[in-house]
């Protein structure tokens, strides 16, 4: 048997590698699967660009953030990036607002095919795309600032004396605070708001709620104008949390997208649900267990590899496989979405 | 536009601006230029064809193109390239039991879900068998590519190919991506369209995660470089006396009048010159007759009981359903066929390259620029694709000269040592893909069919 000490350390080796980062990046993917799954339940398609919204939305936040660093506005131990992100979410807002009425609008009027708007939308993540790399560049840009740690793994060790350090890091916590945040209003706003039961009334059955005089065009906007709060919050997190560069972002919309299938494309729980599941599966899968297991297995068993189920590299693969695997056994998702 | 609408010259006048076009680049930059221009505009011509096999005929949205033309690429190294004794005595067999494992493990695994029946535990049982076939085949998989790396890793470390001719790989690429397409397409096959696009934007990110990761296969990121040629080298050409002759003849009015020695230093000069032009036309040769090739066959089943069968079912399922048609099958069928003709195109690409380059491999590059090629040249019309596929690459390359020129233009008034205008200039390469975009929505909006809209007349 382990000894109590080591049970400890290979627990704090957990949290620390394992579920601090899942919690973390499940935050970010449940938010830009919400965004996803809200644009689905509403207009009906699948948002190509929503990446790219994402990196839209960081990307005026961190023009605004360098903006007010360079005027000399801090938030105290918070990253500048909290003041900025309102007027980001605005910009986004405004933009988003804008593609709609010039672009998609006109298909809803010809009550074109849901495949159409999925076209219109990958002509929609050229153009946020190019726009993107035009402004700020391919580049990785970091903006976070202010106090990194809440603790450091020095600290943990010394406090705690166990050999296995625990980091707590700023933008972990702020995400997941943050994302809770605005989960909590976004429910609010849909089962207690009038606006938000039309919204759902609308997304259930489109025909009924139009004959009880709920107003499509209103619905839509404020469909996108949610859209943009929740992808300028995911893609300002994911950016403070690793950093920012368009073309990760871009490669999001696949662990984003199985996140909302798994739980059910147009339920709002299910695409935090998905988020999680995502995440976790991908940081447990890629993870290397080796040190872990050293804690935990007697010596003459302990692992001379690095026990890896997968390398780093095939996280995509992850995605891909839950994926698979839930369109094969419940194709609706765990909450039962709506199959157009 | 709509003054050329419904006349049967339609294809004839937009060809023929495609030609002025391509002509205009010849004589204003250079013939090498307006040649690579359009051995690039035949290969996306051919992967449009194989997009528009699956969307026009069939309305399948395959987002993974990228993954089927980096599977060709991958064919032209494993087919052209020599094989690596070495690395085959220190890890070939090792491989091959992994391999081994792994298929008869799937079988294995296979059988065992389906003769389990209702007994309990079903998907448990399934779930720690996998888990032991990849163990299994991860047991001898592990130290045989650590061997195969280890063998020379700055020249080979990986097993090469077979040695043969890289012409070949075109028809093996095009395997790859069958093979690779059934796969996939028995899986995600049958459910709503968004999820078969969304399955195959994520298969194209893994088959390219493993072409750029497994080392052992295809030199991973370290690429592989020097792929031999179906065309001779310019150098040899150069040494070439019936080559030199050639050229002599067709400049011998430029070279009377000179001088002895002037005309020796000039007819070597014209020979350089003209070796770059004679290979590129070699391709461009070789490249047309498989466009040609490929044409006819689309055109023959497009018109054939069979095309109107799949355009019956892409138009109304139920009812063909109804009428007694496979519609699974079909579009098994069609998913395959048509992620073959891509594969095909990567693997001549590659071959063009002569070199096979995993990083490059990016999703807007090569799998969103051919959905606008195929949308703006009309899908369900195999002339329209082949024409946007032309029209769209010249599109493409020439946007980044003409956003630099634009961009040079708009800075004019600006002090040329400012932050701002050196940023303008260095990002006016993005310009295209936002003229990228900007074609797609304006082709959606005012002409739905593309340049060379479906003849049929349903819609």
């Amino acid at each position: 048997m382990p000894e109590f000490i080591d049970i400890l350390n290979a627990l704090v080796l957990m949290t620390n590698y394992v579920i601090l980062p899942a919690l973390t990046y499940g935050s970010q993917l449940a938010l830009g699967a919400l965004g996803v799954t809200l644009v689905f339940g509403i207009l009906r398609f699948s948002n190509f660009a929503h990446g790219d919204t994402m990196a839209f939305g960081a990307m005026v936040t961190i023009l605004i953030t360098w903006w007010f660093q360079s005027l000399g506005l801090s938030f105290g131990p918070l990253p500048t990036a909290l003041l900025a992100l309102p007027f980001g979410i605005a910009v986004t807002a405004v933009f988003l607002l804008f593609t709609d009425r010039f672009v998609y609008k006109h298909y809803r009027g010809i009550g074109a095919k849901p495949i159409t708007f999925v076209m219109v939308s990958v002509g929609v993540m050229f153009i946020m795309n190019g726009l993107v790399r035009f402004v700020i560049g391919p580049a990785d840009q970091r903006f976070a600032d202010g106090a990194r740690f809440i603790f450091k793994a020095r600290e943990f060790k010394e406090y705690t004396g166990l050999a296995e350090g625990l980091a707590l890091r700023s933008s972990q916590v702020i995400t997941i605070v943050l994302a809770i945040i605005l989960v909590a209003a976004l429910f609010w706003f849909l089962q207690k708001t009038k606006t938000g039961k039309a919204m759902r009334a609308f997304s259930d059955n489109e025909n009924l709620a139009l004959l009880s005089g709920i107003d499509p065009d209103k619905i839509v906007r404020i469909t996108w104008i949610l859209a943009a709060i929740l992808a300028t919050v995911a893609g300002v997190l994911y950016g403070l949390d690793k950093s920012f560069k368009p073309f990760v972002y871009f490669q999001l919309l696949l662990p984003i997208f199985a996140a909302a299938i798994v739980g059910g494309l147009g339920k709002p729980i299910g695409a935090i649900a998905g988020g999680f599941i995502i995440a976790f599966s991908e940081v447990a899968i890629t993870y290397v267990y080796k040190k872990f297991l050293i804690y935990l297995l007697p010596e003459n068993l302990e692992p001379e590899s690095l026990m890896q189920l997968l390398a780093t590299e095939y996280k995509f693969a992850v995605s891909f496989v839950i994926l698979v695997l839930v369109l094969l056994v419940r194709p609706t998702g765990i909450f039962k979405g709506n199959v157009v | 536009m709509s003054l050329l609408k419904g006349t049967r010259l339609r294809p004839f006048i937009v060809f023929g601006i495609m030609a002025a076009l391509l002509t205009f680049v010849g004589i204003s930059q250079s013939w090498g230029v307006s040649l690579t221009i359009i051995n690039m505009c035949i290969i996306s011509a051919i992967m449009t064809l194989g997009v528009n096999i699956q969307w026009g005929y069939a309305g399948l949205f395959n987002v993974g193109i990228m993954g089927f033309c980096a599977l060709g690429g991958a064919a032209a190294v494993l087919v052209s390239k020599a094989p690596v004794t070495e690395a085959w005595s220190a890890g070939g067999a090792g491989m091959a039991l992994a391999l081994l494992c792994l298929v008869a493990g799937c079988c294995f695994v296979f059988i065992l879900n389906r003769k389990w029946g209702k007994r309990p535990f079903r998907t448990t049982v399934t779930f720690i068998a996998a888990l032991g076939v990849y163990f299994l085949a991860r047991h001898f998989y592990d130290p045989a590519s650590a061997a195969i790396e280890a063998v020379n890793p700055a020249k080979t470390g990986y097993l090469g190919g077979m040695g043969m001719p890289i012409i070949l790989s075109w028809i093996v690429g095009g395997l790859f991506a069958a093979g690779a397409a059934w796969l996939i397409g028995k899986v995600t096959l049958g459910l709503r369209t968004d999820y078969l696009a969304i399955a195959t934007l994520g298969i194209a990110e893994i088959i390219v995660a493993l072409l750029k990761n497994e080392d052992w296969l295809t030199r991973g990121a370290k690429n592989v470089t020097g792929l031999p040629r179906p065309v001779p080298f310019e150098l040899q050409l150069q040494q070439d006396s019936w080559f030199v002759d050639l050229v002599s003849r067709f400049n011998a009015d430029l070279l009377a009048g000179l001088a002895t020695d002037e005309r020796a230093a000039t007819l070597q000069s014209l020979v350089m010159d003209a070796s770059g032009i004679f290979v590129k036309l070699c391709y461009t040769g070789l490249f047309l007759m498989v466009l040609l090739v490929l044409f006819t066959l689309c055109q023959l089943a497009l018109n054939s009981p069979w095309g109107r069968m799949v355009r019956a079912i892409r138009d109304n399922e139920t009812a063909a359903a109804a009428m007694g048609k496979d519609i699974k099958g079909r579009h098994l069928q069609i998913f395959v066929l048509g992620s073959a003709v891509v594969g095909i195109a990567g693997a001549m690409m590659t071959t063009l390259d002569g070199q096979f380059t995993p990083g490059t491999y990016n999703p807007l590059r090569y799998t969103f620029l051919i959905w606008v090629m195929v949308i703006v040249g009309g899908s369900g019309n195999n002339l329209g694709s082949i024409l946007g596929g032309f029209l769209v690459w010249f599109i493409w390359i020439e946007a980044e000269p003409m956003g630099t020129w634009l961009m040079n233009v708009v800075t004019l008034g600006l002090d040329p040592a400012s932050a701002l205008k050196a940023h303008l200039l260095g990002s006016a390469q993005y310009m295209r893909l936002m003229v990228m975009g900007g074609v797609l929505l304006l082709v959606l909006r005012y002409s739905p069919g593309g340049i060379l809209a479906e003849k049929s007349g349903h819609k």
